[in-house]
């Protein structure tokens, strides 16, 4: 009897490979010689290929090495094109947006700021061809559509940050850098510049989400390992057909904390979760700077901020002592 | 067995090792200070290995004996005596064995003085060491509101060295290809704190004048701050700077839910805000002024002269040497003004100078004696 294990599937089934049902009129082939792999097994469907690119994908993926190149190449070239530089500093090197004096310029010179609307446009380009390819996929297997409701979140959020609120801003300066490092400095010089992030109740509310998804897909995963045993993993059959995983599970739940989830609603709590995470996110980036200019202000103003006493009396700025 | 596997393991403990060896991390025991209010967070976190080796390496040498005020003074028995010649003689000889155990424990006087003509301003160094004997004074009785009544002397910075150890100059490196620019960020930065930060920012800030406040002073845009995230970035690079300077964190001079707010500061930031009008000053008015004295080897990579940074004094310690006063010993020679002319140094000839006197007075850069910015306090009292 096979059974499912905490790290790795162990029993494997192999059999002829699986073709997928036959493609609509229209639709290229599938590309790649399907075959087994026992790595692949113990973390996933052991079978490989074969892969669905059409056009959609392929130019996706075009675009999207396009603007790899163009950030990597940029990144080759700010340590004066020594790779043991790039190799050490990989981490550090980035691309920066245009300074803040070329404002929503265009294409300014290509480098002072042009290669990174460059690479911008060709990975947005690629971000929203591989989109319409997730959609079409799900259409063409006649599934519903909550995959690439779920990325259009994650696009939503990625295109506030490095394109709609730079524009409402007026300024391309404003936008996210690529690199490692440099986009963290970025997210965390963003909070300070603002009057800190930690005052934006839409960063709250994406936090919550955010946090949330995680509980969750613990409490899931945890649930559906747990019932492995009694057949629990073929989760879609128990929503119709409840088994003892099922009841057990459920049992569980309700025995622990009163109310459980269903084999079926907690697909729904964690997709939300999931798409409310940048959702919220996005929000509060773009009223950053736009609507509210520093967050910690606006939280004395609406009694977000907990009062201290004042503690340091006698520190006053210096820069107004004359 | 598959030859991958041990490959990928092998691979991965190097990894593992390297990211806790090379990474320089702060390894418990870390002793943690609260040092704000209750439920702010302001803890002082500190590695207490490397207490112990910053609490070995700053101690305050003792005086090498205790001189006598009384006598003839140095100016009337010695030649070209500039600035000490109201010392007595037994106080300029004590500081002349004080500084040079400072400075050059191994070549003696010779490493600034001609052995035949003690009075010549023939080696470079005596020109430069005259300069930052001003200095010094300058520090110990003008910017009281930084160095308190500790003050400092040349070892505050120097320990032993012919240069203090903790410099900074403008770093360009490693340099992008010809053409291409990286916004002066985005590698490791010598003088960021090892971050991606904009890695010049001191030259900005404690050389120029640029605006360190970045914050929006309202809860809604009026469009009064004009500092957008790059400017920021900057300001951050410095207080990454100031922060390993000093072997403290953000919440030593500051609350870090609002840091502009002066209301919620603890009262090192004003210490920490005078210390970077002391700095802008002593790079200004000191350090670039010696530009034509110093040699080639004395600058550096973009031939800027050594600079003056917090690290340069703090060495890693929030105060300089755990807070330790040297300057009840040299109250003549570095706590008392002498006379503050500045010559014209782009007259100066190595080995041929005899004497880099005030005869030839300076024009108007570098341009002051004391110093002294207008906004601060002492200039107020002196007004």
């Amino acid at each position: 009897m096979s059974q499912y294990q905490n790290i790795l599937t162990i029993v494997q089934v192999t059999g002829p490979v699986e073709e997928g049902l036959p493609l609509p009129r229209g639709d290229s082939a599938r590309i790649g010689k399907p075959q087994m792999s026992r790595l692949l097994g113990w973390i996933g469907n052991a079978q490989l290929g074969p892969i669905y690119l059409g056009y959609l994908g392929s130019l996706s993926l075009l675009f999207g090495f396009i603007a790899f190149e163009i950030i990597g190449l940029n990144m080759l070239a700010s340590v004066g094109w020594n790779p043991i530089q790039f190799v050490r500093q990989l981490f550090w090197l980035g691309l920066e947006p245009p300074p803040a004096h070329y404002g929503i310029t265009v294409l300014p010179p290509l480098n002072d700021g042009g290669w990174w609307l460059m690479a911008g446009f060709f990975l947005t380009i690629s971000v929203l061809l591989w989109w319409v390819r997730v959609y079409r996929r799900a259409r063409a297997l006649e599934l519903g559509t909550h995959v690439a409701w779920a990325f259009a979140s994650a696009i939503w959020l990625f295109l506030v940050l490095g394109f709609i609120r730079p524009l409402l801003m007026g300024n391309f300066s404003e936008a996210v850098p690529f690199g490692i490092f440099p986009h963290l400095d970025w997210t965390a010089a963003f909070s300070i510049r603002y009057g800190n992030l930690y005052y934006n109740p839409f960063h709250c509310l994406s936090i919550v989400f955010l946090y949330g998804s995680v509980l969750l897909f613990a409490m899931h995963g945890a649930t559906i390992l747990a019932v492995g045993k009694y057949g629990g993993e073929r989760e879609l059959e128990q929503i119709t057909d409840r088994g003892t995983a099922s009841e057990r599970a459920a049992l569980f739940w309700r025995w622990t904390m009163g109310f459980n989830a269903t084999m079926e609603s907690v697909h729904r709590w964690a997709w939300w979760f999931a798409i409310l995470t940048p959702l919220t996110g996005g929000i509060g980036i773009l009223l950053t700077g736009t609507v509210v200019d520093n967050w910690y202000l606006w939280g004395m103003e609406h009694g977000l901020v907990s009062p201290l006493p004042d503690i340091y009396p006698d520190v006053i700025d210096p820069a107004g002592v004359q | 067995m598959r030859l991958w596997i041990p490959f990928a393991v092998s691979a991965g403990s190097l990894l593992v090792i390297a990211s806790f060896v090379g990474a320089g991390w702060d390894a418990p025991p870390v002793e943690t200070t609260q040092i704000g209010y209750r439920g702010t967070g302001m803890y002082l976190e500190q590695d207490v290995e490397k207490l112990e080796a910053l609490k070995a390496s700053n101690v305050a040498p003792v005086a090498p004996w205790e001189a006598d005020p009384e006598g003839d003074r140095a100016g009337d028995l010695y030649e070209n005596v500039q600035v000490l010649g109201d010392l007595s003689d037994d106080q300029f000889n004590q500081f002349m064995a004080a500084i040079t155990e400072w400075i050059a424990p191994e070549q003696g006087c010779e490493y600034c003085h001609d052995l035949e003509n003690l009075a010549a301003d023939t080696n470079y160094r005596k020109v430069v060491a005259r300069r930052m004997i001003q200095m010094n004074q300058a520090i110990n009785v003008d910017w009281g509101d930084h160095v308190g009544t500790t003050g400092v002397t040349c070892y505050t910075c120097h320990r032993g060295q012919h240069i203090p150890v903790n410099y900074w100059y403008d770093d360009q490196e490693p340099k992008p290809a010809s053409n291409m620019s990286r916004a002066g960020q985005n590698v490791a930065g010598k003088f960021s704190g090892n971050t991606s930060l904009p890695q010049n920012a001191l030259m900005d800030y404690l050389m120029g004048n640029e605006t360190i406040r970045v914050h929006g002073l309202t809860p809604l845009p009026t469009g009064s701050t004009t500092a957008g995230i790059k400017e920021t970035e900057r300001t951050w690079s410095l207080m990454m700077y100031m922060s390993e300077s000093l072997g403290v964190n953000c919440v030593t001079c500051h609350n870090s839910r609002a840091f502009n707010d002066w209301d919620q500061s603890p009262p090192q930031r004003v210490t920490a805000w005078h210390g970077i009008q002391l700095t802008r000053a002593l790079n200004t008015d000191y350090m670039t002024g010696l530009a034509p004295v110093f040699p080639e080897e004395r600058k550096g990579p973009e031939g800027d002269v050594f600079k003056v940074g917090c690290a340069t004094c703090h060495n890693g310690v929030q105060k300089p040497l755990y807070g330790a006063s040297m300057l009840q010993d040299y109250v003549n020679a570095l706590d008392t003004k002498g006379p503050t002319d500045v010559p014209d140094y782009s007259t100066y000839v190595p080995s041929e100078t005899e004497v880099m006197g005030t005869g030839t007075p300076a024009p108007a850069t570098p341009s002051s004696s004391s110093a002294l910015p207008s906004t601060t306090s002492v200039a107020a009292a002196e007004d």
